[in-house]
């Protein structure tokens, strides 16, 4: 008897969870589309992480830059359409692989490059290095080895943003690999309790150094990750710098509104190896090859340009030799600078008080 | 203008390499990402993307050479329009290597003039005849895990990339190819989760040999170390044992930064319940390793990477193990003792030769066991020596070094002609910037300095 009434009410607490629990769902998606202007900007700007990425992995190869090295070529897209959904005061937070990330925040990339070889001029002095790397001025908060530790740090961003009443979100990258630390998971409880305006973005670039995702995750499709927090995901084609920036504007209307956090999973891909030093015996070659023929989104904005009649091959040429010397004016000054000066050692341990 | 390719360093470590393979010859026309090469070193073979694009103009550096420096010119990249002849002009005013080789390779370098002839100590002593193997400390450690997974079946490894990839630092080399994949596990990234998985496997009988990609990121597992590998033997009454070992790389490597450069010896030497080991020498890391495994205990195995690719001596004996809790007088001596464990032994040892010219003679101990302490072995030396100099890869407070300070106020007070010195790295985070780490690093020449101030001289 007692049994039976118990497992009337569960079931019908099961019932009512059930339709009261349909998950929270972002808008649908729109049709993608850019005006010309937009699209040359996408255009530039990625160039810009390209090219600053292939001289950074140059001048590792002639020992100006020591230690880690992680290049971002080939997941250009996902930063630039993030990037260009956000606004002013909106922060950023990221792993080790940020270089990019600094560069699409609008950070000039001569501290940047000058932060990789070590020298006075880099934007952390020298003293954090291509891991480390963050401006208070650009609201990117880093920069962080550890893997995972950036995603609940993030959310305390977005706690603070909420805290002090302002409308601005912030956007916490971490990788495929990163998905399966605890921390992260504790971090999606708290954010969704107390709907934090944060925007989780897993860019899945498939490998974590040389662990597939489904030689290392239950599920793979990590936009699910959230569920069980009641946190909506989506899966979003991470080499289209237009599908990103569609998803990142309904994810960043919905967190401005106060929904609480969304999770998008940025199927993307590296091209390059985990860091510097990375045997590639994970992967075949044609698998990169198929990937930089098919998807590279810096070609794909190109096509959409040079179709859409928004630009001559020439005027592509043109924003290419300003780019190519942007970096160059990046590397020497990031060789010529001096490095930092002895006394520097021993500074900023603790905030003077 | 011609386009010079020169060997790339692939790794902070990397010094030389072989060029293995040229994927292109001279002629051949690429692009930016085409992968142009491939080169071998002891780690791993890596392949060589093109960072121009252009033709080959030349080939200096043929397939297979090795031992080719970093920053070795080794091929010609011709631009749009240009033939070989430009090379020559380009080739003529003499083009100075670019390498900074300050820059290039700070600490790594240190290791290499290190003396590696260690005299056994007299409880490990070996059969008359035994004959040694020069290997590196990285083959020392696979062979011990192997050695011991070969007579226990209960014992496996497990962590990030220890599978397939053959370990990040190639320190599980062919493990998985003899023990398969039930006994050689990747993990995901989730070391609190496989650091207590591993500790309630051990709980249940098997014999987990967990690796932590390096000891920085033991730091997300601390807690399944401290509060359930170390405590629940005593708080079980002696019923539940976690036969464990965590090993990985420890201290700064190079040019890492701060999260990746830590040593954490005195962070686990704190904590009863645990055993902490640090070995140097490859003999030292077989032996202890194999000790380690066979421990009924939690044990911390404290590597260190920039010691990976050094060679030592290591008997060619069956079953070659070394005692827990043992330190080793690696060179003696009689004004003064130099007394460190894992790399800093290196630095001791190179310290002790200059004050032996200086006509000092430095005795130098190797702890390799940080807890428990082997201290009995110190005082005996400071009996003779009167003098102490504490050499430590790492931050001074509360260190190693203080603990060995401390026990000698306790127990060696009246054999001290000096004050008990501490020779260790700077007391901040460690800096990127090659100047600023090596500033930062414990080196030969404090500890010269250092040994010289206890002895009086100057
Ligand atoms: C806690 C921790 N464990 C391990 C590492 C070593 N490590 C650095 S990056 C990495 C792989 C991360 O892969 P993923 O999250 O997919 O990011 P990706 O590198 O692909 O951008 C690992 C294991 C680390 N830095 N921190
Ligand atoms: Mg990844």
């Amino acid at each position: 008897m007692a049994r039976q009434t118990a497992s009337n009410s569960s079931s019908s607490r099961k019932a009512k969870a059930s339709t009261s629990s349909a998950l929270p769902k972002l808008p649908r998606a729109k049709a993608l589309k850019a005006t010309g202007e937009e699209l040359l900007e996408y255009y530039r700007e990625m160039l810009l992480m390209r090219r600053f990425e292939e001289k950074a992995g140059q001048m590792y190869g002639m020992g100006l830059i020591g230690g880690f090295c992680h290049l971002y070529i080939g997941q250009e897209a996902v930063v630039c359409g993030i990037q260009a959904a956000l606004k002013k005061g909106d922060q950023v937070i990221t792993s080790y692989r940020d270089h990019a990330h600094m560069l699409a925040c609008g950070i000039d990339p001569k501290p940047v490059m000058a932060e990789l070889t070590g020298r006075a001029t880099g934007i952390s002095k020298g003293k954090g290095g291509s891991m480390h790397m963050f401006s208070t001025e650009h609201s990117f908060y880093g920069g962080h080895g550890i893997v995972g530790a950036q995603v609940p740090l993030g959310a305390g961003l977005a706690f603070a943003n909420k805290y002090n009443g302002t409308d601005n979100v912030s956007v916490v990258y971490f990788g495929d690999g990163a998905a399966n630390q605890g921390q992260i998971y504790e971090a999606f409880n708290m954010a969704s309790l107390w709907a934090l305006p944060v925007i989780f973005v897993v860019e899945n670039n498939q490998y974590a150094m040389g662990t597939s995702v489904k030689r290392s995750s239950s599920e793979v499709e990590l936009f699910r990750r959230g569920e069980s927090f009641r946190i909506p995901g989506e899966a979003v084609d991470g080499m289209n710098v237009l599908a990103v920036k569609e998803a990142a504007d309904r994810a960043v209307a919905w967190c401005r509104e106060g929904k609480g956090p969304i999770l998008l999973e940025m199927k993307t891909y590296r091209y390059r190896g985990h860091s510097m030093s990375d045997p590639a015996k994970y992967r075949s070659k044609e698998e990169v090859q198929k990937m930089r023929a098919d998807h590279d989104p810096i070609d794909q904005v190109k096509q959409r340009l040079l179709d859409g009649k928004d630009a001559t091959e020439d005027e592509l040429k043109a924003i290419d030799k300003e780019v190519k010397a942007i970096v160059a004016e990046a590397a020497t000054f990031a060789q010529e600078s001096p490095e930092p000066d002895p006394a520097e050692l021993y500074t900023e341990v603790l905030t003077a008080y | 203008m011609p386009v010079e390719i020169r060997m790339p360093a692939l790794s902070p470590t990397m010094e030389s390499g072989t060029l293995a393979k040229w994927n292109v010859k001279e002629g051949d026309e690429i692009t930016s990402g085409d992968i142009i090469a491939e080169i071998e070193t002891d780690k791993a073979t890596m392949e060589f993307e093109a960072v121009d694009e252009g033709k080959i103009g030349k080939i200096l550096i043929s397939e297979g050479a090795e031992d080719v420096p970093v920053g070795e010119l080794i091929a010609w990249l011709l631009e749009e329009g240009e033939d070989a002849s430009a090379i020559d002009s380009a080739a003529a005013p003499a083009v100075a290597a670019p390498v900074n080789n300050d820059v290039a390779q700070p600490v790594a370098a240190a290791p290499a003039e290190v003396p590696a002839v260690l005299t056994p100590a007299a409880d490990e002593a070996l059969p008359e005849g035994t004959t040694f193997a020069n290997i590196t400390v990285r083959e020392a450690l696979r062979d011990a895990m192997a050695e011991e997974m070969r007579t226990d079946e209960n014992v496996f490894v497990m962590g990030e990339e220890v599978a397939e990839y053959e370990g990040a630092y190639k320190v599980t080399q062919g493990l998985l190819a003899e023990f398969g994949d039930r006994r050689v596990i990747d993990t995901p990234i989730t070391e609190h989760g496989f650091a207590g998985l591993g500790v309630g496997a051990a709980m249940a009988g098997l014999k987990p040999v967990v690796e932590f990609m390096t000891f920085n990121f033991a730091m997300q597992a601390i807690d399944q170390i401290i509060n359930s590998a170390a405590k629940t033997l005593y708080m079980s009454g002696g019923q539940i044992k976690a036969p464990i070992v965590f090993r990985g790389p420890n201290g700064a490597a190079s040019r890492v930064g701060a999260q990746h450069s830590q040593n954490y010896a005195s962070w686990y030497a704190h904590v009863p319940g645990l055993i902490v080991l640090s070995p140097y020498s490859a003999s030292d890391a077989k032996g202890l390793l194999k000790s380690a495994i066979r421990n009924p205990n939690p044990v911390i195995f404290l590597e260190n990477e920039l010691l990976y690719g050094e060679k030592f001596d290591v008997p060619e004996v069956e079953d070659y193990t070394v005692p827990i809790g043992k330190a080793k007088v690696v060179r003696e001596g009689t004004d003064v003792t130099l007394v460190s464990y894992s790399i800093a032994v290196g630095f001791a040892l190179k310290a002790a030769e200059e004050l032996a010219a200086q006509g000092i003679s430095a005795e130098v101990i190797d702890l390799r066991t940080i807890r428990p302490l082997d201290i009995d072995t110190v005082i005996a030396s400071v009996q003779k020596t009167n003098r102490i100099v504490c050499v430590e890869e790492g931050w001074p407070t509360c260190s190693v070094s203080s603990e060995i300070s401390a026990c000698l106020m306790e127990r060696a007070f009246d054999y001290l002609d000096a004050p008990v010195t501490r020779v260790t790295n700077v007391d901040v985070p460690m800096p990127y910037a090659a100047n600023l780490e090596k500033l930062a690093l414990v080196k030969v020449d404090d500890v010269v300095k250092a040994a010289k101030a206890v002895c009086y001289v100057d």
